[in-house]
């Protein structure tokens, strides 16, 4: 269907992609050292030097870089280009911990585009699209990479930001956009306030598509998303360190191309550090090929996924990560036993009678953790037997424990009860002291 | 035959939700006939009949409450003992199982109203006329 923004590098042979990861690693390595006091120390701590980085399997050589690294040298210390290179400043929020900064020279921006103008096309997105970017503007890189990445292809941009709902809808009938991008919790929201104005998006708007992602979502919401609107939902990949969001799925919808031109991704045992097989699931670990301000070597993002890099249908070589099962940082440790947000999700969104909003609640009761998992009723799921809304509670610890291999307390709840998002949706409130 | 409408409520068990219930059916000026409140821990359903049932439902929905409509029976029973007896086991007999039930007496009437929830109304409307049982109308309860 859709074709290439740039179909030479998006269908270059292995051999030929290869060797240009391997010279750009090589020229990165070169560059952080010498331009870079923080990764000049840290190589001599590693005793490595840029000589020794002679094939691409030669990366594991290096030291691992990670989130508190950027903190502990706050706010520029790791950046590589002086500050006349740098033409823009991203702040991440500092949510669980100190705020870290990113910056970007003009040849980043540029290749960040690119990115981003490559998998828009890839989703079968052009020149005639109205994009309508509702992730946050500002500090947050969603709102702004969105919007650099659209106008590149030639779409028309609609810079809403988030908030201000029923306005959004209005906009999306009145300028005929054919694609969002926002987190998914946003969109189940303008869904919701959409069907309050009586308006279907399916056949009242031109909406088409959906660019989803800065946070983690399941399959299952894709279905509810898609079946309820008949739109095309996407998963978009990215995060502020490696530049903002960079990557979608392409049409096909088997994994998130990763462009291997601008990035090394290598998946490792979180616990032996070495590389798992294609197929397997592991951490994700970024070096950046070709970017100057702020250049990673081994960035531990500490996202669990899988890659596949065989290529695929769509044409394109370059290798393929499968959606996030989670961030380390969001994983719960609940008696024991890791819990992930995102499988809590994905059970509960198999269940018709609830809703798409939800929330976590973990608690500590004596020695114990305690879950309680708040899910809205719908109006369909509704019977006035309490026996069956009982047992409707029964089967949904039923089928959260059969997934997550602990038992969950399930409430139910009045829709409209659980807090809406308009950026990346709280899910979890752990009151444990711990 | 028209069926009394019985409106039926989600509710989570919390301070004023019942209340909030009682201000958005009155400021409609709905009039509840009869009320019971079945709880199961952190939610309950609240059952009601009321005067103008359709708009009971509409503006309750528009406030955003999770309701439903149910066909309920509402039967004279005798206010003497034995008078819930009769009923009930006229329709243990006959195979048709009572879902739930509550009762209320009205003001002008000396009887007192038993709200049947059923698996088989038709049937239970059948054999409660073969034993005489008044069933209330739509209209009957409406006027109460």
């Amino acid at each position: 269907m859709s074709g290439y923004w740039d179909p030479h590098i998006e269908r270059m042979p292995l051999e030929d992609l290869h060797a240009l990861q391997e010279d750009r690693l090589k020229s990165v390595v070169r560059y952080v050292y010498d331009h870079s006091a923080f990764y000049r120390r840290k190589f001599m701590e590693a005793g490595v030097e840029p000589g020794d980085i002679r094939t691409l399997a030669d990366v594991s050589k290096l030291p691992f870089t990670r989130k508190v690294d950027l903190r502990d040298n706050y706010p520029t210390g790791m950046f590589s280009a002086p500050k006349s290179q740098v033409v823009r400043y991203h702040v991440s929020s500092g949510t669980t911990g100190k705020p870290t900064v990113v910056g970007y020279t003009k040849g980043d921006i540029e290749t960040w585009s690119e990115s981003l103008a490559r998998a828009l096309t890839s989703i079968g997105l052009d020149s005639d699209d109205v994009v309508q970017v509702g992730y946050g503007y500002g500090l947050f890189t969603g709102g702004l990479g969105l919007h650099y990445g659209a106008e590149r292809i030639g779409a028309a941009v609609l810079p809403v930001g988030t908030g201000n709902t029923e306005r959004q809808i209005e906009l999306m009938q009145d300028l005929g956009t054919t694609a969002i991008a926002c987190t998914p919790s946003y969109f189940l929201h303008i869904m919701e306030v959409a069907e309050k104005m009586g308006i279907s998006i399916k056949k009242d708007t031109k909406l088409k598509a959906g660019i989803f992602g800065a946070e983690p979502w399941s399959l299952e919401t894709r279905k509810r998303i898609e079946d309820a609107t008949g739109i095309n939902a996407y998963d978009i990949y990215g995060t502020s360190e490696i530049s903002g969001p960079l990557f979608t799925e392409c049409h096909v919808k088997k994994g998130i191309h990763v462009w291997a031109d601008m990035f090394l991704i290598e998946v490792l045992d979180p616990k032996t550090d070495e590389p798992v097989a294609d197929g397997e699931t592991g951490e994700l670990v970024f070096t950046t090929l070709h970017k100057f301000a702020l250049p990673l070597i081994r960035y531990r993002i500490g996202d669990l996924s899988i890659m596949n890099s065989e290529p695929c249908e769509c044409g394109r070589t370059h290798p393929r990560i499968m959606r996030i099962l989670g961030r380390t940082d969001d994983m719960l440790i609940i008696r024991g036993i890791n819990v992930f947000p995102s499988q809590v999700e994905s059970v509960l969104m198999n269940i018709p009678e609830v809703g798409d909003h939800w929330e976590i609640l973990v608690d500590r009761k004596g020695p114990l953790d305690m879950m309680t998992v708040r899910v809205e009723l719908t109006q369909a799921g509704f019977s006035d037997k309490i026996g069956d809304l009982m047992k409707l509670k029964k089967n949904i610890s039923k089928e959260l424990k059969g997934v997550l291999n602990i038992a969950a307390e399930v409430d139910l709840v009045e829709p409209g009860t659980i807090p809406r998002s308009m950026g990346k949706a709280k899910r979890v409130t752990d009151n444990r002291k711990v | 035959m028209t069926e009394i409408k019985q409106i039926s409520l989600f509710v989570e068990n919390r301070p004023g939700r019942t209340a909030k219930v009682a201000k958005t059916l009155s400021d409609a000026g709905v009039n509840i006939r009869a009320l019971t409140i079945a709880e199961a821990g952190d939610f309950g359903v609240i059952r009601m009949v009321l005067d103008d049932p359709e708009k009971g439902y509409k503006v309750l929905k528009e406030n955003a409450f999770t309701v439903s409509m149910t066909d309920v029976l509402a039967v004279e029973m005798k206010d003497s003992p034995g008078g819930l007896y009769e009923i009930v086991n006229t329709l243990g007999e006959n195979k048709v199982n009572v879902d739930y039930a509550y009762a209320f007496v009205t003001a002008k009437a000396e009887r007192a109203m038993l709200i049947l929830r059923v698996d088989d109304i038709a049937k239970a409307r059948k054999v409660l006329g073969e034993k005489n049982v008044k069933i209330a109308t739509k209209e009957e309860i409406q006027a109460i």
